[in-house]
C-alpha cells in the first residue's frame, strides 16, 4: 500500500491572551459574597482561578475573555451584578474581509490543528458575498463514488501542476506522446508572497520549512531569496522562485534544480520561457498574472498559447479585482476563465492557481470548484502566528503581535496545524460530496449550489425578478 | 413501483400478534397550560431599569405598575431586584403609568438592555430568544406590547425575508375551534394506520447522549400531550420511554446505535436518518467527553471515545438499497410507518421521488441550516442548501409526478416560530420537525457549546448528571406544552386570516406569500 498523506501536527499554546468574543462585567461593589457564589459553579471554571490568574496582568485579561457566553452565571447571580458583553476589542478586529470571528478560528485551528466542531446549528447571515454565495453540494443515497466519510484514507487532495497533453497517442502498446514535466503537490495550497506591506524577513526559513513539513512550496521573490537563510538542495523541491519583470533569472544550478518557477506576465514572456526551458526544458514555469482590468482576458489568451504551462491568477488579499471602480470577486473571476476555457476546448491542458481572499478552509474548496486546480495562502498563515490584522505593520509601526520575534518552533508549528486543519477540512466536505480526488473536484460546478441560480429556480418562479441583494 | 410490501394480508400471517399494537400501557399528559417561570433568578429582558441615588424610596414606581416590575417588599428598606422580565419597556410611555415619569425624583432610567448584543445570532435573534421564552413561560404568544420582533430572524435570506400577504378581512369568520391544524402522515393507502397528529409539527430527533435523558422525556410528554411524535435520535432507545412508544419516532441511522427489533417494534413510526441538516453528508457526531457510562451502555459502545457515525449507510448506493432497508423494518414491525430523513442536495427533488417509489410514508426533509449537538463549523454553513429551496423543489417535483398527495412532506432545518411553519407550508410541506425551540423552551440560550466538556452548561445537551439535574421533568414538560399551545394559536390566528378551515389548505399556496426582495407579480402560484 502506498504511504499516505499526513501531516504530523502539535498542539502549539498562543504567545498571547487571545481576543474572545465575550467578557463579563462584574458590578463587585454590591456583591452579597454568598457562601454559594455562581462563579464557583462556572461549567468552565473561569472563574475559580481567578487569583491565580490576577498575579499576571496577561493571564488575567486572557481569563477574562475565555468565557463561553452561556450567561449561566448572569441568570443565576442572587445579587444580578454580572453582566455579559461582546469584547469591543474583539469586534475591531480584522477588515471586513476578514472579520474577527475568522481570525478566532484561526487562531484556534492554528493552535490545536483540530477542525473546529460545534454545537447548536449554523448563526450566521443566510447568504453574504463573495465565497458566502455559495453552498458545496453533498450526496444522499445515490453517490458519484462508494467512499462515505469513513472512506476518507482514500480521499486524494493531490494536485498536477503543469501543462497537460490534449490527448495520448500510442502505437503498439506504447506510449508515443511525449509527457510534459508536472509537479506532483498532496495537498492544493502552496504558500505565496506576502504582500509588501506584510512582510516579515524573519518568516522567510519558516515558510521553507512550513512548505517541506506540508509537502508543498512556498513562492519566493528571487530577489529576496537571501532571506530564506542557508537552504540546500533538497529545500528546492520546496521553493517556487518568482521572478519580476525585469528582474534577472536564477543562476542556471538554480533553474536546474527546481521544479517550478514562476514569472511576471509581460509581452516578454515567451521569450522568457524559452530562455528558462533552454536551461531545463522539465521546469514547469507559471506565469504570475494580476486580475486588474485586463487579468482575465490575459489569463484566457495566455491559456491559449502553447508554451504556457500553468497560470497563477491575484487577486488582492480580499479577493477583489485591482484597479478599477467595481471590482470583481476571485470566485467569479476564476469561474469565468474556467468556462471560457472549457468552451474553447482547452482547460485541461493548462493549469490555474488562485490567489488571493482564500481566507478559510471553504474558501479553497470552493475555489477549486469555480475552476482552480490550487490556491495560494499567505495572510491566514499571519493569523495563525497571532496577527489581529490591525494593520500596524502595513502603517509602519510594530507589531502588537511581535510576529518578528517568534521562534522556529512556534511559527513552523503554527503554520503546519493550519495547513493540515484545512486539508482535514478540505476532506470532509469532499467526502460530503462522494468526491475521491481533489483533481476531479476542479471546475465541478455540478457539486455546488450558487445562491443566485438556486434563488432564481426556486424563489424567482414564485415572486418575480429579484430587486436587491 | 409502490415498495415490496403492500400487501398486509400476508404479513400477518408471518409476523408475530406483539407488533401489531403497543406493548406498555400509554401515559395521558394533559394538554393544559400552566405557568411555568424560567428557571433563572435573572431573566434577561429587554429593557433594563435603572435607579439611581436620587431614589427617595417613596414606592410610587411599585404601586403604579400593573406588572409587577418594582418590588418594594414590605419591611424592607431598599428595592428588590426589578422584574424586567415583565416590563413592556417604551410602550409604556403612552400609558398612565409608566414609571419613569412619575417618579417625583426622576431616579429611573430605562435604557435597552446592553446585554442582548452579546445574545443569540443572526438566525436567533434575542428578540425570538426571549420572545420563545415567555411563550414557554404563559403558553401565550408574547403580548405587542413588549415590543419583541420575533416573526422573523435577521438572516437577510430565506423565510426571514418572506411575509403573509394577508388579506384586509378574512373571506371567511371562523371561530378558534373551527379550525383545524392536523395532519394526517401516511398517505399511500397501504393497509398501514391512518395516523393523524393534532398540529402540524413533531419534535426532532435528539439522541440520548446529545441531550439528557430528562430533555427526551419532557419532548415524548409534550408529545404525548399534543397528539404527536418525539424522535429519540440515533443514539438507542430508552426503557423509560415505553409508557410514550405511541408518540416515539424511533431512529435508524448510519451508526445503528441500539436498534434493535425489540425497540423498532415499540413505535409506530420508525425514520432512517440518511443525513441531517448541520452535517449533511458527514454522518453523526458525539464527542468524547459525553460518552458517559449511561451513554456508552446505551450505544453498546466505549466510555470515552468519541463517535462518529459512518456516512452513507454502507449498505444503501441506490433506492433500491433504500427499498431492502424500508422492507426490513416493514417486516419487523408490521403497523409502522416508514419516515425517510435526508439532507437538501441539489437533487434532493430525485431522492424525494425515489424514496416515495421505495415505500417510504414520509420524506422529511432536513436543510442546511439544522441543528445540531455537534458538527464541524465548515458542514453547519456550507453544505447543501437551505430548507426553504428544499421545500420549494421536492414540493413542486412530486406534484410534476402526480405523487404530491401521495407522501407526506415534512420539513426542518432552521424553522423556529409559528410563523416560519406556516411559511413552510405555505411553500409546500405538509408540515415541520422542530428541534432548537424545544431547548430554547427549556433554556437554551443558542450559546453553541453543546459539543464538548460536559456539555451544556444550561443542563439540556449534557449527559452530566450535576448538569442535567438542572431541568426537572414537570417543568420541562410544561415549558414545551406552552411553547405548543402558543404556537398553535398563532397558527391558528393566521389561518383565520385567510378564512382557511384547515391548516392543510395552506399546503402549497405560495401564492399568499411575498418575498421582499421580490418584484411580487407572479400571479399563479406553482
Amino acid at each position: 500500500m502506498p504511504k499516505k498523506y499526513h501531516i504530523e501536527t502539535k498542539k502549539i499554546p498562543p504567545r498571547l491572551p487571545k481576543v474572545g468574543k465575550f467578557g463579563i462585567v462584574d458590578w463587585r461593589e454590591d456583591c452579597a459574597r454568598c457562601h454559594n457564589c455562581v462563579k464557583k459553579a462556572c461549567v468552565y471554571d473561569r472563574y475559580r482561578q481567578e487569583m491565580q490568574y490576577i498575579k499576571d496582568l496577561d493571564e488575567f485579561n486572557a481569563m477574562f475573555f475565555e468565557c463561553m457566553g452561556c450567561f449561566s452565571c448572569v441568570q443565576k447571580c442572587t445579587k444580578g451584578i454580572l453582566a455579559l458583553t461582546v469584547n469591543p476589542e474583539y469586534e475591531h478586529m480584522g477588515n471586513g474581509y476578514y472579520t474577527s470571528d475568522i481570525i478566532l478560528t484561526t487562531w484556534n485551528q492554528a493552535e490545536t490543528a483540530g477542525i473546529p466542531v460545534s454545537g447548536a446549528g449554523y448563526r450566521g447571515k443566510f447568504t453574504g458575498a463573495g465565497f458566502d454565495s455559495m453552498w458545496t453540494d453533498m450526496s444522499e443515497i445515490v453517490r458519484p463514488t462508494r467512499d462515505g466519510i469513513h472512506g476518507r484514507e482514500y480521499i486524494s487532495t493531490s494536485v498536477d501542476i503543469g501543462r497537460k497533453p490534449k490527448l495520448l497517442s500510442f502505437e503498439n502498446n506504447r506510449l508515443t506522446t511525449p509527457l510534459p514535466p508536472l509537479v506532483d503537490l498532496p495537498v492544493p495550497i502552496l504558500i505565496d508572497m506576502f504582500p509588501k506591506e506584510y512582510q516579515f524577513p524573519n518568516l522567510m526559513p519558516m515558510l521553507l520549512a512550513v512548505a517541506a513539513k506540508t509537502g508543498t512550496m512556498v513562492i519566493v521573490d528571487w530577489e529576496q531569496q537571501g532571506l530564506l537563510g542557508t537552504y540546500n538542495e533538497k529545500h528546492l523541491s520546496n521553493v517556487v522562485f518568482y521572478v519580476g519583470k525585469d528582474a534577472s533569472l536564477p543562476t542556471p544550478e538554480i533553474l536546474r534544480k527546481s521544479r517550478l518557477i514562476e514569472i511576471a506576465d509581460n509581452e516578454g514572456v515567451e521569450q522568457r520561457i524559452g530562455e528558462i526551458k533552454a536551461v531545463n526544458p522539465d521546469l514547469v514555469v507559471a506565469v504570475r498574472v494580476e486580475l486588474d482590468s485586463r487579468g482575465e482576458g490575459r489569463s484566457v489568451e495566455l491559456a491559449h498559447n502553447p508554451v504556457v504551462e500553468v497560470i497563477h491568477i491575484v487577486s488582492d488579499i480580499n479577493g477583489n479585482q485591482t484597479g478599477v471602480e467595481t471590482p470583481g470577486f476571485i470566485k467569479d473571476m476564476t469561474r469565468r476563465i474556467h468556462t471560457s476555457l472549457v468552451k474553447d476546448g482547452i482547460r485541461d491542458e493548462v493549469t490555474i492557481i488562485a490567489s488571493g481572499g482564500i481566507a478559510l478552509a471553504e474558501h479553497m474548496a470552493k475555489e477549486i470548484i469555480c475552476g482552480a486546480d490550487a490556491v495560494t495562502i499567505n495572510m491566514p498563515l499571519l493569523i495563525a502566528l497571532e496577527c489581529r490584522f490591525c494593520g500596524s505593520c502595513r502603517d509602519g509601526f510594530d507589531c502588537p503581535a511581535k510576529i518578528e520575534t517568534i521562534t522556529a518552533q512556534y511559527g513552523v508549528g503554527r503554520m503546519t496545524n493550519l495547513i493540515a486543519v484545512w486539508h482535514d477540512q478540505l476532506i470532509e466536505v469532499m467526502g460530503a460530496m462522494g468526491m475521491r480526488e481533489a483533481r476531479r473536484l476542479r471546475g465541478e460546478t455540478g457539486r455546488a449550489l450558487f445562491f443566485e441560480d438556486i434563488e432564481e429556480e426556486t424563489f424567482g418562479r414564485l415572486f418575480g425578478k429579484r430587486i436587491s441583494s | 413501483m409502490e415498495g415490496s410490501l403492500a400487501k398486509e394480508s400476508v404479513l400477518k400471517e408471518i409476523l408475530p400478534e406483539n407488533t401489531a399494537k403497543t406493548l406498555v400501557p400509554q401515559v395521558e399528559i394533559a394538554r393544559e397550560v400552566k405557568p411555568a417561570p424560567s428557571r433563572y433568578r435573572n431573566e434577561i429582558a429587554k429593557y433594563i431599569i435603572r435607579r439611581d441615588s436620587n431614589c427617595k424610596l417613596c414606592g410610587k414606581c411599585a404601586e403604579a405598575c400593573p406588572q409587577g416590575v418594582h418590588v418594594l417588599k414590605p419591611g424592607y428598606k431598599l428595592f428588590s431586584a426589578p422584574h424586567l422580565n415583565v416590563c413592556i419597556g417604551p410602550s409604556c410611555q403612552k400609558t398612565d403609568h409608566y414609571c419613569i415619569d412619575l417618579c417625583p425624583n426622576k431616579a429611573l432610567k430605562m435604557v435597552e438592555n446592553p446585554m442582548l448584543k452579546a445574545m443569540g445570532d443572526f438566525r436567533w435573534t434575542p428578540d425570538m430568544l426571549m420572545a420563545t421564552w415567555k411563550m414557554a413561560e404563559t403558553g401565550e404568544p408574547p403580548s405587542p406590547e413588549y415590543g419583541y420582533n420575533y416573526e422573523t430572524g435577521a438572516s437577510g435570506g430565506g423565510l426571514d425575508r418572506l411575509r403573509f400577504k394577508f388579506p384586509e378581512k378574512p373571506p371567511v369568520d371562523l371561530r378558534d375551534d373551527e379550525i383545524d391544524t392536523s395532519i394526517v402522515l401516511n398517505r399511500r393507502n397501504d393497509g398501514r394506520p391512518q395516523i393523524k397528529i393534532d398540529v402540524p409539527w413533531y419534535g426532532g430527533g435528539m439522541s440520548f447522549g446529545s441531550v439528557s435523558n430528562v430533555v427526551q422525556l419532557s419532548k415524548a410528554r409534550a408529545a404525548v400531550a399534543f397528539n404527536t411524535f418525539t424522535c429519540t435520535g440515533e443514539g438507542g432507545y430508552m426503557e423509560r420511554m415505553k409508557p410514550y412508544d405511541d408518540h416515539v419516532i424511533t431512529q435508524i441511522a448510519t451508526g445503528l446505535f441500539g436498534v434493535r427489533e425489540e425497540t423498532i417494534q415499540r413505535v409506530r413510526i420508525v425514520e432512517f436518518k440518511y443525513a441531517q441538516g448541520a452535517k449533511p453528508g458527514l454522518g453523526g457526531h458525539l464527542l468524547a467527553d459525553k460518552v458517559t457510562p449511561a451513554v456508552a451502555r446505551m450505544r453498546e459502545t466505549v466510555l470515552g471515545i468519541s463517535l462518529f457515525s459512518p456516512f452513507p449507510f454502507h449498505s444503501v448506493y441506490s433506492i433500491e438499497d433504500h427499498q431492502k432497508h424500508m422492507d426490513w423494518i416493514k417486516h419487523v414491525n408490521r403497523r409502522t410507518l416508514i419516515s425517510t430523513k435526508v439532507s437538501t442536495p441539489n437533487d434532493v427533488d430525485m431522492v424525494a421521488v425515489g424514496s416515495y417509489s421505495a415505500g417510504t410514508h414520509i420524506v422529511h426533509l432536513d436543510g442546511g441550516y439544522g441543528g445540531t449537538g455537534a458538527a464541524p463549523d465548515i458542514a453547519k454553513k456550507n453544505i447543501a442548501m437551505p430548507i426553504e429551496y428544499g421545500i420549494v423543489k421536492v414540493h413542486r417535483f412530486l406534484t410534476d409526478e402526480g405523487i404530491r398527495d401521495k407522501v407526506t412532506l415534512i420539513a426542518s432545518g432552521g424553522l423556529r416560530t409559528a410563523h416560519d411553519i406556516a411559511k413552510a407550508i405555505a411553500l409546500g410541506a405538509d408540515g415541520v420537525v422542530v428541534g432548537t425551540s424545544e431547548l430554547v423552551a427549556l433554556g437554551c440560550i443558542r450559546c453553541s457549546r453543546c459539543e464538548s466538556g460536559r456539555g451544556c452548561p444550561r443542563g439540556i445537551a449534557t449527559t452530566d448528571a450535576e448538569l442535567a439535574a438542572d431541568v426537572d421533568l414537570e417543568w420541562g414538560t410544561q415549558r414545551i406544552i406552552n411553547m405548543y399551545s402558543a404556537w398553535r394559536k398563532e397558527l391558528v390566528g393566521i389561518l383565520k386570516r385567510f378564512g382557511m378551515r384547515s391548516v392543510s389548505e395552506l399546503r402549497g399556496r405560495n401564492d399568499l406569500l411575498m418575498h421582499l426582495d421580490y418584484t411580487n407579480d407572479v400571479e399563479t402560484h406553482t
